[in-house]
């Protein structure tokens, strides 16, 4: 053997020898990227993802965990489903929800999907919050809800037999701190996914209407009746909200400046986000302050109870006659059709359901 | 040496078949659409909203509480005639300061050229419903039983009506349609080829452009919002008059 053969050889196993079995460990959680609906695909932007905090498998578990965990509230009695039932779309069947010592907000709990199509980010029927993480934060320390403080969830979940472990596979990190426990929450969150309604299912091809369904729906899209297009999506939007403000005629003068509030600008109060048309069936009382207990209700105050204020919007139509003036038959359509829009996989998908 | 002396060649000839082209003065630059508005010359941004400020050729009192519109296939017209058009669209959002510049992917070559355009609207070719997935996402369509595609242009606000009360208004353009329904019929066209002249393009460039608000009121038809002011996307009277009284709403104010 040539001798610059045998210091090659000396050299790689020098090198080979130097490499032990030991592995630097760098844990990495498993993408989960949102199995977003066709409809969705095809019609609308993509969903809003934010880039610090990508869906995986062991965050959208541990989010769902925390979701229905009543270790959040400050004596460990209220859970956020307990406001955001599964069952109810994740909204509350009471008017005002009622925080862990009894006490009452003044608003009605915000159903909850589809929040990643939420693309300005505005969230709370004023929009006083951006972002799906920050909205997290907000019920835990509110004192008429959770009424806790974060160093006391921190320390009760560092304590916890599971979460250390869990936050550990979902973020590399055992040390819990609020950030990740929002981020976590927003995970599982943004898999609530609304998509399966009889509607949808119309739209690809596999469902058939009824005439009182389809006539409903000519009712919502014609500007000469119900006009509920321009603020609550069509087909080609099946979001069925433009997720924006606007005052819609409930009172005269205001009580809850809503939007007004988090601006500012008086131009601003009485609105309110329009709500998805999703899931009615399930989302009842109606209105951003659970005013109205049925459908009916609903469609009488757009039809005849307007009230005119200085920031109700122009697409509210015939104000000074109350409304749009509905015949019985309409109002029973646009009813059906809007029943049309609930989707019962939704609130029976065990993926969401506290199992 | 034959190898060498033919490598030679071959480099001289290279060289030499270099040379500058009469076409090496044409670059590509960059162009934006910058839109600015008025009524009447007096400068209206969203700050001047929410407000019974303005005032119609037909004497009405009126605030503008939305204004969005939508311009697509902006075209440039050389001495020779060639047209060059930008396939792309642009939804300005007035209400909040969105969209207000415009700058096209796309490169232009350096030229006199004749005209620069574009379309208020979307021509019908382009007009195809459901097609485009942000105008959907910003709710900007227009309903199938309409002929579907897209709204040109959302402009809502109040006005003190005949009896001196808040009314609301909602000056939508849409192609004008009859018979809504299934089978709707298209009276005539209603998107605008807005023409703002000759423009001479050395490098990269910004158009100014003007929108006269108050124009939508006035020329040629004198607009009573007493009589037209909501549901006018089913009113093809209404939505001829709108084409009609667009023709002069856009200018072109400077370049820089």
């Amino acid at each position: 053997m040539k001798r610059w053969t045998l210091h090659i050889l000396i050299i790689v196993a020098f090198i080979i020898t130097s490499c032990s079995n030991k592995s630097v460990e760098v844990y990495t959680s498993t993408p989960s990227p949102l199995n977003i609906p066709q409809l969705f695909q095809d019609k609308i932007l993509n969903p809003v993802i934010p880039i610090d905090n990508p869906q995986t498998v062991e965050g959208i578990a541990l989010g769902k965990k925390l979701f229905f965990d009543p270790i959040l509230s400050a004596d460990n009695s209220q859970a956020c489903a307990d406001c955001h039932a599964p069952e109810n779309a994740f909204s509350d069947s009471d008017r005002f929800s009622d925080g862990i010592d009894g006490s009452l907000g003044n608003r009605n709990s915000m159903p909850l999907f589809n929040l990643a199509w939420n693309y300005d980010e505005k969230f709370f029927w004023d929009g006083n919050t951006f972002s799906l993480e920050h909205q997290a934060f907000v019920p835990v320390t509110d004192p008429t809800e959770m009424a806790s403080n974060w160093t006391q969830v921190e320390e009760k979940l560092q304590q916890h037999s599971e979460y250390p472990n869990l936050f550990n596979q979902a973020f590399g990190t055992s040390a819990i701190d609020s950030t990740l426990v929002t981020k976590a929450i927003a995970q599982f969150e943004r898999t609530l996914i609304s998509s399966n309604s009889k509607f949808d299912k119309f739209l690809l091809g596999v469902a058939t209407l009824t005439p009182e369904e389809q006539n409903g729906f000519n009712i919502f899209m014609d500007e000469n009746k119900g006009d509920c297009f321009h603020c609550h999506g069509s087909e080609n939007n099946p979001l069925w909200t433009d997720n924006i403000f606007h005052n819609n005629g409930l009172d005269n003068t205001f009580t809850d400046l809503g939007l007004g509030a988090v601006t500012g600008d008086p131009a601003d109060n009485g609105k309110f986000k329009s709500p998805s048309l999703r899931n009615l069936a399930f989302t009842a009382p109606y209105m951003h302050d659970g005013r109205f207990a049925t459908l009916e209700e609903v469609i009488n105050h757009y039809s005849e109870g307007l009230k005119q204020s200085s920031t109700i919007d122009p697409l509210m139509k015939k104000v000074a006659q109350g409304g749009v003036q509905l015949s019985v038959q309409d109002k029973a359509d646009l009813k059906t059709f809007l029943l049309s829009l609930s989707d019962y996989e939704f609130i029976n998908n065990s993926a969401f359901n506290n199992q | 040496m034959n190898k060498v002396a033919s490598i030679f060649l071959f480099v001289f000839i290279t060289l030499v078949s270099c040379h500058k082209d009469n076409d090496d003065n044409v670059s590509n630059v960059n162009i934006s659409l910058h839109f600015t508005h008025n009524w009447d010359g007096i400068p209206v941004s969203n700050s001047d909203f929410n407000a019974l400020k303005f005032t119609n050729e037909n004497g009405e009192m009126l605030s503008i509480e939305r204004l969005r519109y939508l311009i697509s296939d902006i075209t440039l017209t050389n001495s020779t005639g060639e047209s060059l058009t930008i396939d792309a669209y642009n939804l300005v959002d007035v209400t909040n300061n969105g969209n207000l510049e415009f700058s096209p992917e796309v490169l232009i070559p350096t030229d006199a050229y004749t005209n620069i355009s574009f379309t208020f609207g979307f021509t019908n070719e382009k007009n195809i419903d459901a097609a485009y997935q942000d105008l959907n996402s910003a709710s900007w369509f227009v309903p199938a039983m309409l002929g579907g595609g897209y709204h040109y242009i959302q402009f809502d606000g109040k006005f003190l009506n005949s009896s001196n009360i808040e009314q609301g208004f909602n000056y939508h353009a849409i192609r004008a349609v009859d018979n809504p329904g299934a089978n709707p019929t298209f009276p005539q066209d209603t998107f605008i080829t807005v023409n703002l002249g000759a423009v001479t393009i050395t490098s990269n460039i910004v158009f100014n452009i003007e929108m006269n608000i108050a124009e939508w009121f006035k020329t040629p038809n004198i607009w009573d919002l007493n009589v037209f002011n909501q549901s006018l996307m089913p009113n093809s009277t209404a939505q001829i008059m709108m084409f009609e009284n667009g023709q002069n709403v856009f200018s072109l104010k400077s370049t820089k």
